[in-house]
């Protein structure tokens, strides 16, 4: 249950961050962190309006995204301390659950056949299945150096016996929130603050969403941030410490990851879109590292 | 015998210099074509503008060349009777740079062009020919294939800027073919200039043909009427419109690397940028009263005298100006990053871009050397030379390399000016009262300005009462505009908006 109230917490102020560090780095006051909620909240308030072109595809896709995405957080455990469900190979249905939430937002982005919203449902097709592999190496690497095969029995058992056994601690957190960068769209892939459609991978999806609809698929989004922040998080607070100092060292490491997004936001340009299969693809290479790491600290080379 | 012959073809006259109409020789449409096509025959020399007015119901035609190496301009003219059959040999199909001025035409007189490649229609100004031809039924360029797909981009424009329409033929992300539909921000600006009948009105007038280029087009204006007005204006005067004229080139630029940058995703320099335009346009409104110029450029004179006092901020300007910039461009220009999204993007060729007869910016940044400041000198350019420079690779990195460098010789340029502004201590008249200006009778004046996006035209045509009875205006952009569909040829489509912001072309300013 802890994990669950850490990453509402997170979610809630991670996206305020990420902005407010960015208004800081250009030298602006920036708005307040909680800035993106009433953004939300407002949003919430709003009906909803649908395209003549569009079915119920497109009506149910908001809901079932958010869906999907909450049920996946549910797997997330802090540390040793469990989550609300657990069984062996729990995260294969959480990658599951997260491809479900992609697929249908493709899917209504698609039934409304806007013709940019074709261009942005491909693009975000490509990068999911390219930062799939990366997401399924690390966890693997992860279980064969635990001897166990869900998330929960995963991070209770990923203990620091050596130094060396830190480098995975630190691989699998970086490549965490590589993946991070892709799921939620930053950049260098893609650029949130655009207005221009032709170069949003995901932004141009939601384009036809409004209202209330537009806000649940935001705040699915920012759970999207909490779930992977969690996710780097356990891979590196060691267990042995008090649980008060783990949760300061938890929420320092959200701030951190929030601000570092907002820095590589402020200091380098978007990539090129042809290149960024490339970059999603040198994350996979970096998990892979990890695999041999596992390797030689197990003795089976 | 035979250069007393060719005299004969045209006439010419300097940059912002007033002509007789009767000096304009009046040849053959068989003999015109003759002509043209020698003035046409040589890359210094490029048309600067091509347009009839009603004249005895018929219509007559004015053709302008200017030459870089005479420094002139050349004008010739032919006539179509009212009686006459509407069609003639389209120029466009031996000198591809003629097809805009010739779609006008036909627009607005219904001449048929034969032989013309591409006779769409320009802008659908209101006062059209054929009224039928309505701007939703756009003739636009088609491919079949089961594996291409269109996708259209406004006229809504989705951030704050101009509307236009965009058509993009592509395969999946490869823009095959883009065409760009304008005519949606059409106020009829010409026709104007004749309704507004009042000096101050037209003035404004000119100062609102765009709104980023107030100072390059109301310069345009006041200096053609001071020419049909036989004005000679004091040469403190003209380094003080110059010294304008400068400031807004470099307030454009540093805002249009700031917007690209802003298209690259590279927030530190489009924060900096963008706040180093700010207090250039804020200097041009402690100067004026208004950050864009307006009111600066008057006919005869200025309201605003350039003192001593600012002269004295203007240099503090600048010295705080070139200590954020030089280190900012510097960084921007070795990021990885940034040169990833810019260098080899939208490349155009010198020859696509003598085809299209590009201007100003985007001629020179694809290695035409082509600068009215330097080949047809006005104001203070007449005196002080400007290095302009040109660029050979006809990129996004050569259109903001370009910016860069033309920042520094502005800046440079300004304070050689400033520099002789002290010794010159006799301040500027007041501007020339209405009633003191008599317009010459029967004349056409040709005026070019070097705006910041390229060579604005401006062409008037008074009757025997001194009045004006035809004037015509020419943005850079009418030309510019199709570089950038030549720039998205075989790219990739997210590329778009870098290129569309490189060019930074204006919508009014074609749509007039």
């Amino acid at each position: 249950m802890i994990s669950i109230v850490l990453m509402v917490i997170t979610a809630l102020f991670f996206p305020g961050v990420i902005v407010k560090s960015k208004a800081k780095f250009s030298g602006r006051k920036g708005p307040g962190i909680f800035q993106p909620w009433f953004d939300i909240a407002r949003l919430l308030r709003k009906g909803n309006v649908f395209s003549n072109a569009s079915s119920y595809v497109f009506q149910i896709s908001s809901s079932v995204y958010l869906a999907a995405v909450f049920t996946a957080l549910l797997f997330i455990p802090f540390e040793n301390l469990g989550p609300l469900i657990s069984f062996t190979g729990d995260f294969v249905l959480f990658a599951y659950l997260m491809a479900l939430g992609r697929f249908i937002i493709v899917a209504s982005a698609l039934d409304v056949s806007s013709g940019f919203e074709g261009m942005g449902a491909n693009r975000e097709v490509l990068y999911g299945l390219l930062v799939e592999p990366a997401f399924f190496i690390l966890i693997g690497s992860l279980a064969m150096f635990t001897g166990h095969a869900s998330f929960a029995s995963i991070f209770q058992g990923l203990h620091y016996t050596s130094y060396f056994s830190a480098v995975i601690g630190v691989l699998a957190a970086f490549t965490f929130s590589q993946i991070t960068l892709v799921e939620s769209s930053r950049l260098p892939v893609d650029d949130p603050l655009t207005h221009l459609e032709l170069t949003m991978v995901h932004e141009v999806m939601v384009l036809d969403h409004s209202g209330f609809d537009l806000g649940i698929i935001k705040v699915a989004n920012n759970l999207k941030f909490a779930i992977y922040g969690m996710l780097s998080a356990n891979c590196l607070i060691p267990h042995e410490l008090d649980f008060w100092v783990r949760i300061v060292i938890y929420f320092v490491l959200q701030v951190g990851l929030a601000v570092a997004i907002g820095f590589i936001e402020s200091f380098r340009a978007r990539n090129k879109m042809a290149m960024n299969p490339q970059y999603i693809l040198s994350i996979s290479a970096i998990a892979t590292i990890l695999i041999f790491v596992v390797i030689i600290i197990n003795n089976n080379l | 015998m035979e250069t007393l012959e060719k005299t004969k073809d045209y006439a010419s006259i300097k940059n912002q210099g007033t002509i007789s109409l009767q000096d304009v020789p009046v040849v053959s449409y068989s003999k015109f074509t003759a002509v043209a096509g020698e003035l046409l025959g040589s890359e210094t020399r490029h048309c600067v503008n091509y347009y009839a007015y009603p004249f005895q119901k018929g219509l007559k035609f004015i053709f302008c060349v200017a030459d870089d190496v005479e420094h002139d301009i050349k004008l010739v003219s032919h006539e179509l009777p009212a009686d006459n059959k509407k069609q003639l040999l389209s120029l466009a199909r031996e000198f591809f740079s003629m097809h805009v001025f010739e779609r006008e035409l036909h627009e607005n007189f219904g001449i048929d062009f034969i032989y013309h490649p591409w006779q769409k229609p320009v802008r659908y100004a209101f006062n059209r020919f054929d009224r039928n031809q309505v701007i939703n039924n756009y003739p636009f360029y088609k491919i079949d294939g089961n594996e291409l797909h269109e996708v259209g981009v406004g006229p809504i424009h989705a951030g704050i800027i101009e509307p236009g329409h965009f058509r993009f033929l592509c395969n999946g992300e490869t823009v095959l073919h883009l065409e760009i539909q304008l005519g949606w921000q059409h106020r009829g600006v010409e026709d104007l200039f004749l309704k507004k009948s009042s000096l101050i009105q037209r003035t404004v007038l000119s100062e609102s043909i765009a709104g980023d280029t107030a100072l390059g087009h109301s310069l345009a204006y006041v200096s053609m009427m001071e020419s049909l007005g036989g004005i000679q204006v004091s040469e403190r005067l003209e380094l003080e419109r110059t010294i304008g004229l400068e400031l807004e080139r470099i307030a454009m630029h540093v805002g249009d690397l700031g917007n690209m940058n802003i298209g690259l995703a590279y927030q530190l320099a489009a924060s900096v940028f963008g706040t180093l335009r700010t207090p250039v346009i804020n200097y041009t409104q402690t100067w004026c009263g208004n950050r864009f110029g307006k009111g600066l450029n008057r006919v005869g004179g200025s309201h605003y005298p350039f003192t001593e006092d600012l002269s004295d901020k203007l240099i503090t300007l600048l010295d705080k100006f070139d200590a954020s910039f030089d280190p900012m461009a510097e960084r921007m220009f070795s990021l990885p990053s940034v040169l990833m999204r810019v260098e080899n993007i939208g490349k155009v060729t010198e020859k696509q871009m003598r085809l299209i007869g590009a201007v100003g910016m985007t001629a020179r940044m694809a290695g035409i050397e082509r600068d009215i400041r330097e080949s047809h000198p006005f104001a203070a350019y007449k005196t002080y030379r400007i290095t302009s420079e040109t660029f050979l690779n006809g990129d996004v990195w050569a259109r903001a390399m370009l910016r860069k460098i033309e920042i520094k010789h502005s800046v440079g340029f300004i304070r050689d000016l400033l520099a002789k502004l002290k010794d010159m201590k006799e301040p500027v008249s007041k501007p020339t009262a209405e009633m003191e200006l008599r317009l010459a009778p029967n004349a056409l004046s040709v005026s070019l300005v070097e705006g910041w996006r390229g060579e604005i035209c401006h062409c008037a045509v008074t009757d025997a009462a001194g009045k004006i009875v035809h004037y015509k205006v020419k943005d850079p952009s009418v030309h510019n505009w199709f570089a950038l569909a030549l720039s998205l040829r075989d790219l990739e489509i997210s590329d778009f908006p870098i290129n569309n912001k490189s060019y930074n072309l204006s919508y009014c300013g074609h749509d007039l």
